[in-house]
């Protein structure tokens, strides 16, 4: 429905006579209307702006701060924040800061890349359920299958099996990597799915896919063209929720010490190692905690800024 | 006259001498300081040793029931239920070796009021080996053959073999002495099946139990018939079990809610600053806990599918001595040992650290860190750096999978111990397991430490009494985990030497402590000499105990709760 403005012929228009006479507007792109409705949601701006920062931070950071998160300097043990070491160092006397930006790339990419694969496989299991009625009860008992597993217990069992042959392939911290990703991205998509679903149903009724189907649309282009924009705004939504999910469940893992190796710092790691420690210093705990729920939390505006900005009935108003 | 009253005052002091001195103040009454709280961060579910194997259900059932000797805090045996220990000196044990006497205690009475007698010393032995019975100390009674009670006060142990060391049957926390009456129905299958015996045993210890709720917490009274009127000083025991060592810690030392808290592993740090609270104090004793490197001997490859470590497939490169010697030259265990456990830790390079007579002094030189001399010797023996500067020789890269149990203070060292091996040209990869996965032994997974699917591991392991014949005997050939043995077995390295078997064999039929001593350090050294174990840090059992409970003696050779009927509570 988003790109009909400009064919569909306007018969009846009340507000003809307060419009500028002669020429229309030109019709605007659909994601300035996005972006201006975003704008004027201050959580979400504050958001993105936070999450871009992150992004930048883990990803430019290392060039900016080259100190080695894994040198062990035991003199410099159990630092506060100081010029040389701006977060302090830990019990092993490693620089927290720069440990912070090593893990902060896991982290970071592991909830991207984990979102992207759950978001797939929720909006094509969730698309072909619901656009095809035949496949919709075998798929959605299969979606329901998965949500009925436990998932801490199924991580656990995944790591142990496939650990082995991961690692033989890609080396140890890729293959963790590509473990630790697929496992998170296999078992988050479920809710995807079913949203993917029912907006699916509901958009199958509409006049407009009525008339493309009468036009003689095949599915492959029914599906592309009509139904995937329109379902644009729950997949955005449900992505940037995604994106929260993974971080806190590697950050769960990695807390009760399985995924990556010891040495290899996440923030969820970072955390586990710093509980021990939470009295004598305290900042070592907030560091890593401030990192991961600020970024949940931007992560969260940003989807809910893009709720409201996606959805034409709610922008402009 | 005169003389009388002084030889009168003579005896008299000598008779009071042990009690007074350690403070006379606390003398009195039994049960005249009320309440003492004792909390262990892993609950008991049981009160019966010889249906578990766990330390909390062994060190809570030594509250009530005891053995016939036990172990003091420096690991000496001494009588407990009997007025001393037999030896062959004192015609207690036979020439040959095969058999040991004990005499029971003259008035030695059940918390039920019932007598203690010869009878039910046997039937404690008859209990644990019955057919059909899974007792988990049953090694405790290896070989003996028959028990014999020829009065109400006498046991005659007799052995298969000659037996260099007896004190195995009814000796130690492990093997204490349970009534006859209360549990002669509960022979072999049927022993799981008696709660109420189980849960509630009668005993000759300090307390008899008033509730024992399982996984959660005991409450305990005196023993009105407990041998000594005037113990235990406190009338009531409240053990409570669960949580994990912070809390139990905190509980202690910060909020003072208890007075004993068993088994601390925490960073120094941590204690001390608790400590600092001024509620009470930790307190630490050293046994034989040594947190080592084991080497595995064979290859771990994944390619050997079902045969992959073990003695089919030597290792590519830790079969290396210079190699492993190597690795051991890397190590600072000087600094890991103050790291991790600071005073709780100590320096030994031994795999077999105490008692005294059985410590070696020959392999000293692993204190010093020699980073230079492990580049030397790994050059001189033709590993060189590679382009990535990890060495190699013939295309064989040293490229170390290094595992160990999840805990902060194993994580500190792996990482730690990973630079170093780095420095000298040798590649590290890391990997930690959740401890009840790595020590459960279960054959189906991978991960445990008897699989041992790594190039090294970690952990700590030490032996229960002060005779170290089965502890050394644990290196043998025959003791390597291999499929046919289901994966069990000791030897983690699959050291295997037979000279070192050799060694094993002679010390099970040596009976003199010199000479057995004198093995046990060959042994030992022949481990340490040939780099198969690495010793880190003699690691020391750590508890602590309220400012106002007195008496307490951390004992490390036996239950830590042994000599609770001497604790008060100190006045102000």
């Amino acid at each position: 429905m988003t790109d009909n403005h400009a064919t569909d012929p306007v018969i009846h228009n009340p507000v003809g006579p307060a419009q500028a006479a002669g020429k229309p507007r030109p019709p605007r792109n659909q994601w300035l209307d996005v972006w201006d409705q975003f704008r004027t949601h201050k959580g979400a701006l504050a958001g993105a702006a936070f999450f871009i920062f992150i992004v930048l931070a883990v990803s430019i950071g290392p060039w900016l701060w080259t100190v080695d998160p894994t040198f062990i300097d035991i003199r410099a043990r159990n630092q506060g924040p100081s010029l040389t070491h701006p977060f302090g160092t830990d019990q092993l006397g490693r620089d927290l800061l720069a440990r912070m930006i090593k893990g902060g790339q896991t982290s970071v990419s592991v909830g991207l890349m984990a979102m992207a694969l759950s978001v797939f496989l929720g909006t094509a299991v969730g698309v072909l359920a619901g656009y095809f009625r035949k496949l919709d009860g075998p798929l959605m008992r299969f979606t329901d299958l998965f949500l009925a597993l436990p998932l801490l217990p199924l991580l656990l069992v995944i790591l142990l099996l496939f650990r082995d042959v991961l690692r033989a392939a890609f080396g140890p911290e890729a293959g963790i990597f590509i473990l630790v990703v697929g496992v998170i991205g296999i078992t988050s998509w479920m809710q995807t799915a079913r949203i993917v679903r029912g907006d699916v149903l509901a958009i199958k009724e509409r006049e407009f896919v009525l008339a493309a189907r009468s036009i003689g649309t095949p599915n492959r282009r029914m599906i592309t063209r009509h139904i995937l924009p329109n379902v644009l705004s729950p997949i955005m939504v449900s992505a940037t929720l995604g994106i929260a999910n993974a971080i806190i469940t590697e950050s769960a893992l990695s807390f009760l010490g399985f995924g990556f190796p010891s040495d290899f710092p996440t923030w969820g790691r970072l955390l586990y190692d710093s509980t021990d420690y939470l009295q004598q210093f305290p900042e070592r705990v907030m560091w890593p905690g401030l990192a991961i729920s600020l970024t949940v939390l931007s992560v969260n505006y940003i989807g809910d800024g893009l709720r409201d900005a996606l959805d034409p009935r709610i922008r402009g108003r | 006259m005169k003389l009388r009253t002084a030889l009168w005052g003579a005896a008299a002091a000598t008779a009071l001498f042990p009690l007074s001195a350690h403070a006379a103040a606390h003398e009195g009454e039994r049960g005249r300081d009320g309440e003492v709280k004792i909390i262990y961060w892993q609950a008991p579910s049981i009160l019966n040793p010889y249906l578990s194997g766990g330390t909390k259900e062994l060190e809570a059932s030594s509250l009530v029931i005891e053995p016939l000797a036990r172990y003091d805090t420096e690991g000496n045996l001494v009588p407990w239920l009997v007025d001393e220990v037999p030896t062959v000196e004192n015609g207690g044990v036979s020439e040959d070796l095969t058999q040991i006497t004990w005499k029971l205690k003259e008035g030695l009475k059940w918390s039920d009021g019932t007598p203690v007698t010869s009878e039910d010393v046997k039937f404690s032995w008859e209990y644990c080996t019955a057919d059909g019975g899974g007792c988990a100390q049953s090694e405790k009674y290896g070989d003996v053959t028959s028990v014999e009670t020829p009065d109400e006060r006498t046991v005659v142990v007799t052995f298969g073999v000659p037996k260099p060391f007896p004190y195995g049957p009814f000796v130690g926390a492990q093997a204490p002495i349970i009534q006859k009456a209360q549990f002669q129905d509960c022979l072999g299958p049927k022993a799981p099946e008696c709660t109420e015996a189980n849960f509630n045993p009668v005993g000759t210890g300090p307390f008899k139990v008033t509730e024992f709720r399982p996984n959660d917490v005991i409450t305990l009274e005196a023993n009105e018939n407990y041998r000594d009127p005037n113990k235990p000083a406190f009338a009531t025991v409240t053990f409570k079990g669960g949580g994990d060592a912070a809390a139990a810690a905190r509980s202690v030392l910060e909020t003072g809610e208890y007075d004993y808290a068993w088994n601390l592993q925490l960073a120094p740090e941590v204690l001390t600053q608790m400590e600092a609270a001024g509620k009470g104090k930790n307190v630490s004793s050293f046994g034989t806990s040594v947190e080592r490197i084991h080497i595995n001997f064979t290859d771990p490859d994944p390619q050997w599918g079902e045969r992959r470590s073990t003695a089919d497939h030597p290792h590519p490169f830790l079969s290396d001595k210079n190699v492993r010697k190597a690795l051991s030259m890397a190590l600072d265990v000087q600094l890991l040992t103050e790291i991790g456990y600071g005073e709780f830790g100590r320096l030994t390079c031994n795999v077999l650290p105490a008692p005294e007579i059985y410590a070696s002094t020959a392999n000293d030189a692993c204190k010093t860190q020699d980073i230079e001399g492990a580049k030397a010797l790994l050059d001189e023996a033709g590993w060189t750096p590679g382009p990535d500067g990890i060495r190699q020789k013939d295309g064989v890269r040293l490229s170390i999978l290094f595992q160990t149990s999840t805990n902060a203070v194993r994580q500190d060292y792996q990482a730690l111990i990973k630079q170093w091996w780095n420095e000298i040209g040798v590649e590290v990869e890391l990997r930690n397991i959740d401890a009840s996965v790595f020590f459960g032994g279960d054959p189906g997974s991978p991960d445990t430490f008897q699989k041992f699917y790594a190039d090294v591991e970690m952990y700590t392991n030490n032996f229960d009494g002060t005779d170290p014949e089965a502890y050394m005997a644990s290196w043998t050939c025959d003791q390597a985990p291999r499929p046919e043995t289901q994966w069990q077995g000791n030897n983690m390295m699959r050291y295997c030497s037979e000279e070192y078997d050799a060694l094993v064999a002679e010390m099970a039929k040596t009976g003199e402590l010199e000479e057995r001593a004198r093995l046990a350090k060959a042994m030992n050294d022949m481990l340490m000499q040939d780099y198969a174990i690495l010793p880190l840090t003699h690691r020391g059992r750590n508890s602590a105990h309220a400012n106002s409970l007195g008496g307490v003696q951390l004992n490390v050779w036996d239950s830590e709760l042994w000599n609770i009927a001497d604790w008060y509570r100190v006045k102000e």
